[in-house]
């Protein structure tokens, strides 16, 4: 049986890290976010965005949920949320959100607490009393179907389609066929290779709403006029040698797997446990499409990248798998695992079995690459006007 | 891996692929030479220099017809294109995500 210890949730959901998250609910809290943080010790992360105190209602209900999933999420022991107190988000709302899942949850507000100085020491305190009541998490032996595994990439090159992104698809066929779950998403990814996925999709509904998103998102190009040439694929992807984004598409798709496609989700919504592929309507970008999948409830991401990313996440360990042998070399201080080597002759399956290894190694403790140098990048999709007036509420 | 290495120079993803992908820094002049070329070809030069992850033309392709790897079209050619010759952005594009193509836009 593949199993790793994890951290027992009062829900019985188990985690794989068990993290103090301190989470500011506008750009104006962040920077104290950050310091209580800071203060508390390397089990204390922040969670720093750029969304507004004032938000479009839809757009400000995204920040919610998405702070919220993030603060249910089960790596997470406690949860601070801190706000200046003049924001649309609501603080209290989210807390009860998280406290929903029995995660123990404080709020602090900086006007309320009488200043920066003053929300900074209390914060502290806050954290300290929500690191002790998280050390009472069991630690306990969990099975690989307890295991809810988002899958990326970054910097693709050519060598993505071709190694990295089979290899980690295969561990997401590994993980699927033990019972877990695996997320794929990056929808603007799927346009020129919906047509594979559309055909692996387990019903009809599931089909349409995996078509519908992939329009909308080609729709946006069509609206603004624009050519999706010279952002798609991006400058870096064209140096790296993709031409079109078909021909980037088809490479991202395979870092899902083969498994039909059992459901199409929200952003920052909640993906189900214990069973099958799900995709995920995130954006390219890769940092807000990582928080995404961990706000639906993610504990370990996979990482491709071709032409070499650094980025990790403060909730969940983010494994970098590059199949470029020139970044496998140049920055291998910010890979795990190593996928060039299928250029070299070895199969995609013997890659995913060290791929999917190395999640069960993760999830069992072993820390990534990421998370030894403190990378923790934290961006929440907004919701821009023209989107919300010409493609209606996709909240 | 998947699909079949052309004489450890490049790697040709499917049967019905009208280009393969550079696996080295190939330079012009330079000779592929393998039977799991498309068509009755042994060998095939290299036209010009082609960078790493780079594609290069594994046979003809006229302008206006599809580019294909992975087994699916990839775009079009928009001039023609000689085996042994670099595709990229100069030679082939996209055929989605057009809203310059669409319908009312400038």
């Amino acid at each position: 049986m593949e199993t790793f210890s994890g951290y027992r949730r009062e829900d019985g959901r188990i985690g794989v890290r068990n993290r103090v998250a301190v989470l500011p609910t506008s750009v104006a809290a962040s920077a104290v976010a950050d310091r209580i943080a800071a203060n508390g010790g390397p089990r204390v992360t922040a969670t720093p965005h750029q969304m507004g105190t004032e938000q479009p209602e839809p757009a400000r209900r995204r920040t919610e949920r998405v702070l919220a999933g993030i603060g249910r999420n089960p790596n997470v022991g406690g949860a601070l949320v801190v706000e200046l107190g003049t924001e649309g988000a609501d603080a209290s709302a989210i807390a009860d959100e998280i406290a929903a899942a029995d995660t123990p949850v404080e709020t602090l507000s900086i006007r309320d607490a009488g200043g920066t100085r003053a929300t900074v020491d209390r914060g502290r305190e806050t954290v300290d009393a929500l690191l002790e009541e998280a050390a009472r998490a069991r630690l306990e032996t969990a099975d690989a179907s307890e295991l809810v595994f988002g899958v990326e990439c970054g910097g693709s090159d050519a060598t993505s389609g071709i190694a990295a992104n089979p290899a980690v698809g295969n561990a997401c066929d590994r993980l699927v066929e033990a019972g877990g779950t695996s997320c794929f998403s990056e929808t603007p990814e799927f346009i020129g290779a919906e047509h594979i996925l559309a055909e692996r999709c387990v019903d009809e509904s599931v089909r349409e709403r995996l078509i519908e998103c992939v329009e909308r998102r080609e729709s946006v190009a069509d609206l603004m006029g624009v050519d999706l040439r010279g952002t798609q694929p991006t400058p870096g992807n064209q140096e790296g040698g993709l031409t079109t984004i078909e021909e980037k598409s088809l490479g991202a798709i395979a870092k899902g797997g083969t498994t039909p496609i059992r459901d199409v989700i929200d952003y920052a919504d909640p993906l189900p446990i214990g069973g099958g592929l799900v995709v995920m309507d995130t954006p390219g970008y890769d940092v807000e499409s990582v928080v995404g999948k961990v706000a639906g409830g993610a504990q370990v991401i996979a990482f491709t990248t071709g032409r070499g990313s650094t980025t990790g996440n403060p909730i969940a360990p983010v494994i970098k798998v590059t199949g470029n042998p020139q970044t496998a070399e140049r920055m291998a201080t910010n890979m795990d695992v190593d996928a060039s080597t299928v250029l070299d002759g070895e199969s995609v399956e013997a890659v995913g079995e060290r791929v999917y290894e190395t999640l069960l190694s993760v999830a069992d403790g072993t820390r990534t690459e990421a998370e030894r140098r403190g990378m923790a990048e934290f961006a929440i999709n907004e919701l821009q006007p023209r989107e919300l007036a010409s493609l209606g509420d996709p909240t | 891996m998947k699909g079949a290495v052309l004489d450890d120079a490049a790697v040709l993803l499917a049967e019905s692929d009208t280009v393969a992908t550079a696996i080295a820094d190939l330079e012009a002049g330079r000779s592929i030479e393998t039977d799991d070329l498309p068509g009755d070809r042994s060998a095939l030069e290299v036209a010009e220099p082609i960078a790493f992850g780079h594609k290069l033309a594994v046979m003809a392709i006229d302008a206006g017809e599809p580019v294909r790897k992975y087994g699916e079209v990839i775009g079009t050619a928009t001039e023609r294109i000689e085996p042994g010759e670099w595709v990229h952005i100069h030679n082939c594009e996209s055929n989605r995500g057009r809203g310059d193509l669409a319908e009312g836009s400038a």
